[in-house]
This record gives structure tokens, C-alpha cells and sequence, in this order.
């Protein structure tokens, strides 16, 4: 018995048990979203989240713990963000052929994901922290935060509302781009790029690379535009 | 896939640098997304021998990106107290916005692409 104690808190002061963890868990979740033909609903963050969260609510892991391990993950995030470079340079022609469209689009998309936001929570008397934190969740995680943090809001009520958002995006774009019949995968990818950051991204470029590419680039147009009109919008809102 | 490996972070690390250095509203992975295309120019420009396999390790990247944001996910797991009392109108604020965002922008695009003869 002292002996499996002696074991388990080995494991805990090593990343190797939840960095394991994760990948396996992303295994079984990827497995799982092939075998059911990429179905929107067997999205594989969502899988891995349940899959390791289960894991960590049953084993009384705390966050902290879990991140020791995952941390090396996490980190790839902004490796992977430089590499979207890789599509779009494959896709330039194209991309610079779309300018005008996306940047209409990015006006049309930014100032709606903002305002009605805003506009929801506000009508169901959400208080002034909670109307700043989630005026910015359509950005990708970091910007979002620090544009809450520099208007005064909660940023780690930010973090979880931004993913939220990825997961609603990532599970409702497929079926809802499919009923209003858009097969312009520029149009689709940009869009839930614009609305749902990264984690919608990942959703684009499992359905077509073109679609991947321009949520890609949303991403980056997208936390630029929020940037600059959350702090004038919430001015004018809050005042 | 070392030298690609590189690259990557090499863009990284000079996209971190310009936007903290010049406290820009972007995040340096951005910046640094756009120092990649500067490379993937140079690249097809004068094809020197460094940077003729800059690609495998982005792409592989690129591939798993929703393992990516499985360690940010878990954080929800224990977190989600934060929405408490305001559960209702967060609930319907996300839904409601995302799904009005992703209409309003694919229309959007659609309606000024046809505008310009795209189809």
C-alpha cells in the first residue's frame, strides 16, 4: 500500500502521466470522430475534454497537476498558429483574390459577435464584470483576456467563455452552413473562424483545407478588429 | 523536420518580440505567422538550401490542431463555477452570438463576393 502511494505521488511530479493522458485520450477522441465520418457532434476536443476531465474529477487530480503534463501541448498552440502561414502561402491566389469579401465580412462579423453578445446578456440582467468579459469571446484566448483584463472585467470568466464559444462554433457550423446551402468554403471557414477562433479552425480544416485556411486567417483579422472596437463599444454601452 | 521545427519557432520568437516590443494589439504567434509567409517567399524566391523543408513539422501541426486545445478544454472542468448566477444569460448570450456571427458573416461574404462576379 506504501508502496502504491509512493507510486502515485511519483507520477504526480512528472508531467509523463497527464501529457500520456492527453494523447491518449485525443487517440480514442480522434478514433471515434473518424469512425463517425467527422459528425460535428463527435467532435474530438470535446471527446478528449470529457474523456480527461472524467479522468481528472475521479482521480481528485487538481488542474495545476494536470497542466504540469499538458503544458507541452498547450505550448504548441502558438507553433501551430505560425504554421498557418503554410495554407495560406499554398492558398494566396485565392486569398488575395477574397480580400474585399473577407474584410466586409470581418466588419459585419466582429461588430455583430460583440453587440450581441452584449445585447443577450444584458436583456437577461447580466451585471456590468459579466457584460465585459464576454464581449470579446469570439477572439482567440489570449487577446480576449487581455482586452478584458485592460477594461477591468474578469479575464479567467473570459478564458472559459472564449472556449465555450469554440465548442457551440465548432459543433453548429456544419449543419447550419448546410441548411443555408453556402458552398463557398472560403465563406464557411472564414466565418467560423471569425466567430469560434481556433477551435473552430480545427473543425475547418477537417472538413476542407480551403475552409481551414481562411478561419486561419480570421483568427488573426478578427483579434486585431475586437482589439480596437470592444473598448469603444462597452464605452458606449456602459456609460 | 528539425530545421522546419526551427523555422517555426524562430518566426515565433521574432512575431513575440515586435508585438511585445512594440505592444501591439496581436498576439506574437500572429506576427509571426506573417514573418512564416515572409519565409515561404524567400523560400520560392531564391530557393536557398536552409529553407527547402520548412513545411513538415507545420504541417503535422496543423494536422492534430484540436489536440492542441485539449488542455485549455479540461480547464472548463472545474471552472465552470465562475459562471454561476449568470449561467442562463451566458448560456443564451453564446449561443445566440455565435450562431448570429456565423450568419452575419458568411452572408456577408457571400453577398459581396457575387457583388465583385464571384460566383
Amino acid at each position: 500500500m506504501a508502496g502504491d502511494f509512493a507510486l502515485w505521488v511519483y507520477l504526480t511530479q512528472t508531467p509523463l502521466l497527464w501529457l500520456t493522458v492527453t494523447l491518449a485520450a485525443y487517440a480514442v477522441a480522434d478514433w471515434v470522430s473518424a469512425r463517425a465520418g467527422r459528425h460535428p457532434v463527435a467532435n474530438p476536443v470535446l471527446i478528449s475534454v470529457l474523456l480527461v476531465g472524467g479522468l481528472l474529477v475521479a482521480s481528485g487530480t487538481s488542474y495545476a497537476t494536470y497542466f504540469q503534463g499538458a503544458q507541452f501541448i498547450h505550448f504548441l498552440l502558438g507553433p501551430a498558429t505560425v504554421a498557418l502561414a503554410l495554407p495560406l502561402w499554398e492558398h494566396r491566389a485565392l486569398v488575395v483574390k477574397s480580400l474585399v469579401p473577407m474584410l466586409a465580412a470581418l466588419v459585419a462579423g466582429s461588430v455583430t459577435a460583440a453587440v450581441s453578445a452584449l445585447a443577450v446578456a444584458w436583456a437577461f440582467g447580466a451585471p456590468e464584470g459579466v457584460l465585459v468579459a464576454i464581449a470579446p469571446k469570439s477572439v482567440t484566448a489570449g487577446v480576449a483576456m487581455s482586452i478584458t483584463e485592460a477594461q477591468g472585467g474578469d479575464p479567467a470568466l473570459t478564458a472559459v467563455l472564449v472556449i465555450l464559444t469554440g465548442m457551440i462554433g465548432a459543433l453548429v457550423v456544419t449543419p447550419l452552413m448546410n441548411g443555408l446551402g453556402i458552398r463557398d468554403y472560403r465563406a464557411r471557414g472564414f466565418a467560423v473562424g471569425l466567430a469560434s477562433h481556433g477551435i473552430g479552425t480545427a473543425r475547418a480544416f477537417q472538413v476542407d483545407p480551403v475552409a481551414g485556411t481562411f478561419a486561419g486567417i480570421a483568427i488573426g483579422l478578427n483579434a486585431v478588429m475586437t482589439a480596437v472596437i470592444v473598448p469603444v463599444l462597452l464605452g458606449w454601452w456602459l456609460s | 523536420m528539425i530545421a522546419s521545427i526551427a523555422v517555426i519557432l524562430g518566426c515565433q520568437l521574432l512575431g513575440e518580440v515586435i508585438a511585445r516590443g512594440l505592444s501591439l494589439p496581436v498576439p506574437g504567434p500572429v506576427v509571426g505567422m506573417a514573418a512564416m509567409v515572409g519565409v515561404l517567399w524567400l523560400r520560392d524566391r531564391y530557393r536557398p538550401a536552409p529553407l527547402m523543408a520548412v513545411e513538415p513539422a507545420g504541417r503535422f501541426l496543423l494536422a492534430n490542431l484540436s489536440l492542441l486545445f485539449v488542455p485549455a478544454g479540461v480547464g472548463l472542468v472545474g471552472n465552470l463555477e465562475v459562471l454561476a448566477g449568470n449561467w442562463l444569460a451566458l448560456a443564451v448570450a453564446l449561443v445566440v452570438s455565435t450562431l448570429l456571427t456565423l450568419v452575419v458573416s458568411v452572408v456577408t461574404f457571400r453577398l459581396v463576393a457575387r457583388a465583385m462576379g464571384q460566383g
